[in-house]
C-alpha cells in the first residue's frame, strides 16, 4: 500500500517534469548559444590557418603571440583610454542631469524621462551618422560657423579620437542616467534634510550622504559604458575614420576583410579577459549582477 | 532677498544645463529629420537643395529598402515572441524550482547582458560556421533571441521579488488545476514585467546592429542597409523611412502609455 | 458527531527536520478546532496538509472518510483562508469571490446570487467593482473568508487569519468567525499563536509544540488541566514550581523544593519523583505567617495595577518570582514586606516530568 501510492504519486505531483518544461528551453538556449559558442571561440583562438584562410584545428599559441604586437597594443591602450574618457564624460554630464529630472517637482516629469528613451527609437547608426552629418566640412556646424563670419574656410572637426568619445557618449550615456535616475528618485529627501539638521553643509551632505547612496548607479552605469566603448566598431569606423580605432575594429576586421579567425577569437579572449576583470572589480565594489540588466 | 536671487539664477542654470543635454541627445534626430526633406539627388546627399517630401513617397519604390524593414520587423516580432515565452517560463521555472546547475544557469544568463556585443557576435559565427547553419533568416532570429532573453527574465524577475506565491495556492486551493492557475493567476500577476521585458526586446531587435552583421549572411535588416549605405552616403528615403518608424513609435508608446493611464485612474476610483 | 477530518499517524519531514510527528488528530463535524502553538511548531505545516499544498511523509489523511492525500487541493473539499490573505490583485473583489464558482462552471446567475448573498453575509456589498488594493485589512480579511466560504466547503481552513489586524479589529472579528461559523454549521480548523484568541473562539484546542500534539480538549480543560509542563505555561500566566514528592496520601502530595514545600492533589503518582507544579496567579494567596503544610516564604517586590486585577510579584529565597493576582481595592502588604504563598490542594496542578530527572538530588538538600 505504501509502495503503490509513492509510486503513482510521483507521476503527477512531482516537480520535474514543470521544472524542465519551465527551464529546458532557456537551458538549452542559454548552453547552445552563449556557453558552447564562447567556448568554441576560445578552442579557435589556439588554432591555426592555411593559406585559404580556413581555420585548421592544429594547435598553435601564433595568435596570441601577435597579440602582444606593438601595433596592438596601441590600439587596446588607445581603446582604454577611450573608454575610460567616455565614461567620465557620461558620469559629469550623466549625474547632475539625473539629480536635475529626478528631483524635479514639474509636472512633466515623466515626458523628460521618456524623452532620455526616445533616440533610442531611431536607429543608432543612422543617429552616428546624423553627426557626421552635422560635423563634416559641408555640414551644419561649419555653414553656421562661416556664416557667422567666425571663420573664413570649413574646420576639420571629425576622424580623430575626440569624434570617436563624442559618438560614444552620444550612444551610451543613456545608460548612465537611467540608472541613476532610479538610485536618486530612490533616495529619501529626508536624509537630507537629517543631514542638514546635523550641521551638515550641502557639500558635506553630497559626499557623506548622497554619493554613498547613488554609488551603485554609478557603477552599474559605468559597467555598462565602459564595456560596449570597447566594442563598438562602427562609431570609430563613422566618426573615426580608422584613426581612433578600439578593439571591436581589430576583431572586425579579422573576421570580415582580414579572414583570419584564429586571430579574432584571440582578440576577442583579450575582451573577454577585460570584461572579466571589471565584472570582477564592479562586483568586488559591492555592485549587484541584477543592476546591470536596464 | 539674497537666498531667493541665488536660487532664481540655480534654477535657471539647471534649465539651461538639462536643455543642452536634450539639445546634444536630439541634434542628430533632428539632422536626420531635416535631411529626410531634402530635395537633393546626388550623392553623398549632404548639401541642402530646398525642401521635398518626395523621398517619403519614392522611399516605397526602393524595394531593397522596404524588404530590409520588412526583414527588421519579422525578426523583431518572431525573436520578442520567443524570447518572452522562453524567458517568461524560465523566470518561473527558476523562481519556483531549485535544482543543480541553476547558480552556473544564472551566471550564463549575464553573459549576453554584459560581453561586448561583437564578442557574442563572433562566437555566433563561429558556431554556425561549424555546424553549417546556413546564416540568414534563421540564424538572425536564433542570434536575437539568445541577447534578448536575459532582458526579458530580469524584468520578470523584478516583478517576481514582490510576488506572492501563496495567490497560487488559493487558485488551487479554489478548484483550479495547475495549467489553469498559471493562465489565470500568475500570467496577468506577471504581465506588466513581461510586457516590460517584450518591450525592451523588441526594442534591442529592432536597433541591433552588431550582433546582425555577423551572421545575417545575404538577410539585410533596416541597420545593416543603413550601414551599407553609409559607405556611398545616406540617402534621403533611408531618412525618411527612419523619421516615419520614429514617429509610429512615438505614436504607439503614446497610445499605449495613456491607455495605462486611463486604467490607473479606473482602478484608484 | 461524527468525525469529518482524520489525521493517522502523520508525519512531515522537510529534508531532515521533522516538522510533524506521528499526528493522531479527529476534528468533529461543524466543530470550530484550534491548533495553537507558537511558530514553528508544525500548525500551518499540518493545515497545509490537509488543505494539499503539502503531502505528509507518512501516514493519512481522511476527510469524510475517503483519504485525500493523494488528492491535489483542487479535488478536495476544503477551502483556506490565508495568513496574507492571498487575494488575486488583478481581479475585482466580485471576481475573487467569485472564482471558485467559475471553476467549478457554476452557471453564471448563480455566481451571481450567491456572490451577492455572501457579500452580504461578510457585510461587503458595494465593494464589487474594487480591487484587493483599495481595501483596508479588514476589508481584505472579509473577501478571503468570502471567497472560501462561498464554496460551501465541508472544512474551512483558517492560517492565522487575524495575525496582520490590529487589536481592536482582531477582537471584532474573532466575534464575527465566530458568529459566521455558528450561522453555517461548518467545520473551522484554525490556526493561531494567540492563545487568548483560541481560547475565546474554539471549541476544542490542540495544543502543538514541537510537532508534537501535546494536548486536546476544550478550552476549559486546557486551561484547567494542562497535561504538560508546555500547555501549562503556554496557555495563560502561571506559576511553575518543580521538586520531588516527599509525601503522598489519598491524592494529597507534598513535594519538596528547592526553597521548601509546597502541597497539591492528583493520582498517579509516586514517592520521591520528580514532579513539576502549577499554580494560576488567581489562585495563589498569602498571608502574614507561615500556613499549614507549606514551607514558603517570599518577599513582595512590585504590584502592577491592570484594570480591576493587581498582580503582585513576589521573589523566592532563591530568586525566583512568582506572580499572584489579588483584587484591586484590596489591603496589600507593603513592598519588602515578607509574605507565605499558599493555595488550595486541588488548585495545583501537578504533572510528571519525563524529560527532567537530574535535579533528585534536591531532596538531599538542605532546607533553609
Amino acid at each position: 500500500m505504501e509502495k503503490t501510492r509513492k509510486h503513482s504519486r510521483h507521476s503527477f505531483r512531482s516537480n520535474t517534469l514543470p521544472a524542465v518544461v519551465m527551464t529546458g528551453p532557456m537551458t538549452l538556449l542559454l548552453i547552445l548559444l552563449v556557453a558552447v559558442p564562447l567556448i568554441y571561440v576560445g578552442v579557435m583562438s589556439f588554432c591555426s590557418i592555411d593559406q585559404y584562410y580556413n581555420v585548421v584545428f592544429q594547435f598553435t599559441t601564433k595568435n596570441y603571440a601577435r597579440l602582444v604586437s606593438l601595433d596592438y597594443m596601441k590600439i587596446y591602450g588607445q581603446s582604454l583610454l577611450i573608454a575610460f574618457v567616455t565614461t567620465v564624460i557620461c558620469i559629469l554630464i550623466g549625474y547632475p542631469f539625473s539629480w536635475l529630472i529626478a528631483r524635479t517637482k514639474s509636472k512633466y516629469k515623466k515626458i523628460l524621462y521618456m524623452l532620455v528613451i526616445v533616440p533610442f527609437w531611431t536607429n543608432s547608426l543612422i543617429r552616428v551618422y546624423g553627426w557626421r552629418t552635422f560635423l563634416g566640412t559641408n555640414g551644419w556646424l561649419n555653414t553656421a560657423l562661416q556664416f557667422l563670419h567666425l571663420t573664413d574656410g570649413p574646420l576639420n572637426f571629425l576622424y580623430n579620437r575626440g569624434t570617436t568619445i563624442l559618438g560614444m557618449v552620444y550612444c551610451l550615456l543613456p545608460f548612465m542616467i537611467l540608472p541613476l535616475y532610479t538610485s536618486i528618485e530612490k533616495l529619501d529627501q529626508s536624509l537630507l534634510e537629517a543631514s542638514a539638521d546635523l550641521g551638515a553643509k550641502k557639500a558635506a551632505t553630497f559626499v557623506e550622504v548622497v554619493l554613498p547612496l547613488t554609488a551603485g548607479g554609478i557603477f552599474s552605469g559605468s559597467i555598462m559604458i565602459f564595456i560596449p566603448c570597447l566594442g563598438y566598431f562602427f562609431i570609430s569606423d563613422i566618426l573615426g575614420g580608422g584613426n581612433s580605432d578600439v578593439i571591436g575594429n581589430l576583431i572586425e576586421r579579422q573576421f570580415q576583410s582580414g579572414n583570419n579567425w584564429p586571430l579574432g577569437a584571440a582578440l576577442s579572449i583579450v575582451l573577454i579577459v577585460i570584461t572579466l576583470i571589471l565584472v570582477k572589480l564592479y562586483q568586488r565594489m559591492g555592485g549587484s549582477m541584477e543592476n546591470l540588466g536596464v | 532677498m539674497k537666498r531667493k536671487k541665488r536660487e532664481r539664477n540655480r534654477k535657471r542654470l539647471s534649465a539651461l544645463f538639462c536643455a543642452l543635454v536634450y539639445l546634444f541627445l536630439f541634434l542628430p534626430i533632428s539632422v536626420i529629420v531635416v535631411n529626410s526633406m531634402n530635395a537633393t539627388t546626388s550623392k553623398p546627399y549632404l548639401s541642402w537643395k530646398g525642401f521635398t517630401l518626395d523621398w517619403y513617397v519614392k522611399l516605397f519604390d526602393n524595394s531593397s529598402l522596404l524588404q530590409s524593414f520588412g526583414n527588421t520587423m519579422v525578426i523583431a516580432i518572431v525573436s520578442t515572441l520567443l524570447a518572452t515565452v522562453i524567458g517568461t517560463l524560465g523566470a518561473v521555472g527558476m523562481y519556483r524550482y531549485k535544482f543543480k546547475g541553476k547558480a552556473l544557469l544564472d551566471g550564463l544568463l549575464y553573459i549576453p547582458v554584459v560581453i561586448p556585443e561583437i564578442v557574442l557576435g563572433i562566437s555566433l559565427l563561429t558556431i554556425f560556421a561549424l555546424v553549417d547553419i546556413p546564416r540568414g533568416m534563421l540564424t538572425l532570429i536564433l542570434a536575437h533571441v539568445t541577447f534578448c532573453v536575459p532582458y526579458v527574465i530580469f524584468n520578470v524577475r523584478a516583478r517576481l521579488a514582490g510576488y506572492d506565491s501563496s495567490i497560487e495556492e488559493a487558485s488551487l486551493d479554489l478548484g483550479a488545476n495547475r495549467i489553469r492557475t498559471f493562465f489565470e493567476i500568475t500570467l496577468p500577476v506577471l504581465a506588466p514585467g513581461i510586457a516590460g521585458g517584450a518591450l525592451l526586446a523588441f526594442t534591442l531587435s529592432i536597433d541591433d546592429v552588431i550582433i546582425s552583421y555577423f551572421v545575417n549572411g545575404q538577410t539585410k535588416t533596416f541597420p545593416l542597409k543603413v550601414m551599407e549605405s553609409i559607405k556611398s552616403g545616406v540617402a534621403p528615403d533611408v531618412n525618411a523611412l527612419s523619421t516615419l518608424i520614429l514617429l509610429g513609435t512615438i505614436v504607439l508608446v503614446v497610445l499605449t502609455q495613456s491607455d495605462l493611464l486611463k486604467i490607473k485612474k479606473k482602478v484608484k476610483r | 458527531m461524527s468525525s469529518i477530518v482524520q489525521l493517522e499517524g502523520v508525519n512531515k519531514y522537510f529534508g531532515k527536520n521533522h516538522v510533524v510527528k506521528d499526528l493522531n488528530l479527529s476534528v468533529e463535524e461543524g466543530e470550530f478546532l484550534t491548533l495553537l502553538g507558537s511558530s514553528g511548531c508544525g500548525k500551518t505545516t499540518t493545515l497545509r496538509m490537509i488543505a494539499g499544498f503539502e503531502e505528509p511523509t507518512s501516514g493519512s489523511i481522511l476527510v469524510e472518510g475517503q483519504a485525500v492525500e493523494e488528492k491535489e487541493p483542487f479535488e478536495r473539499n476544503v477551502n483556506t483562508v490565508f495568513q496574507s490573505y492571498a487575494l488575486f490583485p488583478h481581479k475585482t473583489i466580485y471576481d475573487n469571490i467569485a472564482y471558485g464558482l467559475k471553476m467549478k462552471k457554476v452557471p453564471r446567475p448563480e455566481i451571481a446570487q450567491r456572490v451577492k448573498e455572501i457579500m452580504a453575509l461578510v457585510q461587503l456589498t458595494g465593494f464589487e467593482e474594487r480591487y484587493p488594493s483599495q481595501l483596508s485589512g479588514g476589508q481584505k480579511q472579509r473577501v478571503a473568508i468570502a471567497r472560501a466560504l462561498i464554496n460551501r466547503p465541508r472544512v474551512l481552513l483558517l492560517d492565522e487569519p487575524l495575525g496582520a489586524l490590529d487589536l481592536k479589529l482582531r477582537k471584532q472579528m474573532q466575534l464575527e468567525l465566530k458568529r459566521l461559523q455558528r450561522k453555517l454549521n461548518i467545520t473551522f480548523i484554525y490556526v493561531t499563536h494567540d492563545q487568548e484568541e483560541a481560547l475565546t473562539m474554539s471549541d476544542r484546542i490542540a495544543v502543538m509544540h514541537d510537532g508534537i500534539l501535546d494536548q486536546l480538549g476544550t478550552p476549559e480543560e486546557i486551561y484547567e488541566q494542562p497535561q504538560t509542563k508546555f500547555v501549562a505555561t503556554f496557555i495563560g500566566e502561571t506559576n511553575i514550581f518543580e521538586g520531588n514528592i516527599k509525601e503522598l496520601a489519598m491524592g494529597r502530595v507534598a513535594v519538596r523544593i528547592e526553597n521548601g514545600v509546597i502541597r497539591g492533589c492528583g493520582y498517579g503518582f509516586s514517592r520521591n519523583e520528580y514532579i513539576t507544579v502549577s499554580v494560576r496567579p488567581e489562585k495563589m494567596r498569602f498571608s502574614p505567617v507561615p500556613v499549614k503544610g507549606f514551607q514558603l516564604e517570599a518577599q513582595v517586590k512590585d504590584y502592577v495595577y491592570v484594570g480591576s486585577v493587581v498582580k503582585c510579584i513576589a521573589v523566592l529565597q532563591n530568586g525566583m518570582e512568582i506572580k499572584m493576582d489579588r483584587l484591586a481595592g484590596e489591603e496589600l502588604p507593603e513592598p519588602g514586606s515578607i509574605i507565605h504563598p499558599w493555595w488550595e490542594e486541588k488548585d495545583a496542578v501537578l504533572l510528571h516530568n519525563p524529560e527532567n530527572q537530574v535535579l533528585e538530588m534536591i531532596d538531599s538538600m538542605p532546607l533553609v
